[in-house]
């Protein structure tokens, strides 16, 4: 428990360190929100939708998480390469509670990254559609993002450096994202497409923070909430597998 | 006495390569041993296995009475190690990464505070405690890794080329503090190194290893008469030969590199 404790309380410290990476974080999200909620938002209002800004937002919280924590958990490279994993996998506690604080401590990076991405979308005219659903939707922020640094701890458990990461982001986290509907609405597009979306986790994380500030669900709350927690298990199981089989 | 270190017949394979070749050797408890040996010799390696980073293909190991392939954990409280490369979290600052060690090793809160003090004014880095590690020079990373293997009162204090890249004051120190402490704690300390004045002055009794195999063990002394030079230099020399191992080395380093990519950091 202590074990779990300490390690997630070093990628907090680690992330409030680093305000680069915080500020760096913050500026996609915020070009994202800018850049698309005002430059399609007309044609999207044209073309009967609604508000875009509305629809965007969730995803671009979404991104975020998604970026936030397949990196948190990829770190696992970084300490490889800088030599700190071995002083973990030395130590008296079972790689089981080293994966877990681990993993806990990137998805609460994550889910604060997904929570001040709330806060920016205000700005440009986001409002929750109702506010005491937020809490809810901080919930489902909290497990994609445990999701995803799951995953990325899978990865970087099989990985043995950095060359790997670039691979990653372009053939799994970009297609993960653009292929989620956080941008567009899964409604009507091409069938191959929405297969797609039906086995990408990201798309039930952002249907289901759509639900809960927007409320408007593609697949349904209790689907996206049901699909989200089964896969976050697989993935946990996955990478505690993977991450015991690590060598120093 | 019983051994707090036994090795028998220990074999490590990597592919076809043998890095580590039926060695067998023991070492006694508050004992400070040496392995001598050039690069790729299979220092790193046996350290590897003793301290459960690596499995063995084959043989028998006991580190203060447990096997390290059996009782990992009770092995791993059993020592302390400073790595040949840098293993701090150098996000962190000098004093949150010995808490961290200390809470990894279940050190109970108040020991935790009082040792931290301690080893830290001991290596001179107590001023520093709130410092970032990133600013630290090689030699204050070399001594808080130091002060950190000790924070939970291991038997067997394990260096790997502890000194490679100091500068003759910080080498110098970094020994007197370890003889220091094998002198008031009664640790016992095993280190690798391929400085030879180190070895010479440092080690009561020093193994000779290269290509995986031990070729001669005993005092300083001793390996000197045994070879008839003056000099454990030349004693080194005249049982290991002249050719230059920086190449293999290297190409087995990069082989383990692709071991390791190839098989996705399987056992």
């Amino acid at each position: 428990m202590k074990t779990i404790y300490i390690l997630w309380l070093r990628q907090l410290k680690r992330y409030f360190r680093s305000k680069s990476r915080i500020i760096g974080s913050l500026g996609q999200p915020l070009l994202f929100l800018l850049a698309m909620g005002f430059g399609f938002g007309p044609v999207f209002k044209r073309a009967g939708q609604g508000n875009y800004m509305e629809f965007l937002a969730p995803g671009i919280i979404g991104m975020s998480i998604i970026f936030t924590s397949i990196f948190s958990g990829m770190e696992i490279i970084w300490d490889r390469q800088f030599g700190f994993l071995k002083e973990t996998l030395v130590a008296p506690v079972s790689r089981m509670n080293i994966m877990i604080g681990r993993t806990l401590g990137g998805a609460t990076v994550a889910t604060l990254q997904g929570i001040i991405v709330l806060l920016i979308a205000l700005a440009p005219g986001f409002r929750p559609a109702n506010w005491a659903l937020v809490p809810v939707a901080i919930i489902a922020m909290a497990i994609t993002a445990l999701l995803f640094t799951a995953l990325g701890t899978a990865i970087a458990s099989l990985l043995s450096d950095m060359q790997g990461f670039q691979l990653i982001m372009n053939f799994l986290v970009m297609p993960l994202f653009f292929l989620s509907g956080a941008l567009f609405p899964l409604q009507g597009v091409p069938g191959a497409i929405a297969a797609i979306a039906r086995f990408n986790p990201l798309s039930y994380g952002v249907d289901a923070l759509r639900g809960l500030l927007t409320n408007s669900s593609h697949y349904g709350l209790l689907p996206d909430f049901g699909v989200l927690v089964a896969v976050t298990l697989l993935f946990l199981f996955a990478g505690s597998y993977f991450f015991s089989r690590v060598e120093a | 006495m019983a051994s707090i270190i036994e090795v028998r017949d220990l074999t490590r394979k990597f592919g076809d390569f043998l890095a580590v070749d039926h060695i067998s050797f023991d070492v006694a408890p508050g004992e400070i041993f040496a392995f001598l040996g050039p690069n790729g010799a299979g220092k790193s390696t046996t350290i590897k296995m003793l301290t459960t980073m690596l499995h063995p293909t084959s043989g028998h190991m006991l580190l203060n009475g447990f096997d390290p392939t059996k009782d990992a954990k009770q092995v791993r409280r059993s020592f302390g190690i400073v790595f040949q490369d840098p293993s701090l979290d150098d996000e962190l600052t000098a004093r949150e990464n010995m808490e961290l060690h200390g809470v990894l090793y279940d050190v109970p809160r108040k020991t935790r505070r009082e040792r931290t003090e301690e080893l830290l004014k001991y290596v001179e880095l107590w001023d520093r405690r709130d410092h970032i590690v990133k600013q630290f020079s090689g030699g204050m990373k070399r001594r808080l890794e130091i002060a950190r293997g000790l924070l939970h009162h291991p038997k067997v204090f394990f260096l790997d080329e502890p000194t490679l890249g100091l500068d003759p004051q910080t080498r110098n120190h970094v020994w007197t503090y370890i003889q220091e402490l094998n002198r008031s704690e009664g640790i016992t300390v095993f280190f690798t190194t391929h400085y030879m004045d180190e070895a010479e002055r440092i080690a009561r009794r020093i193994s000779i290893i290269d290509y995986g195999k031990i070729i001669a063990t005993g005092s300083p002394p001793e390996l000197l008469s045994r070879t008839g030079k003056t000099s454990l230099e030349e004693a080194f020399l005249a049982l290991t030969g002249k050719t230059i191992r920086e190449e293999e080395g290297s190409s087995l380093d990069r082989m383990r590199m692709h071991g390791r990519a190839r098989m996705g950091g399987r056992r």
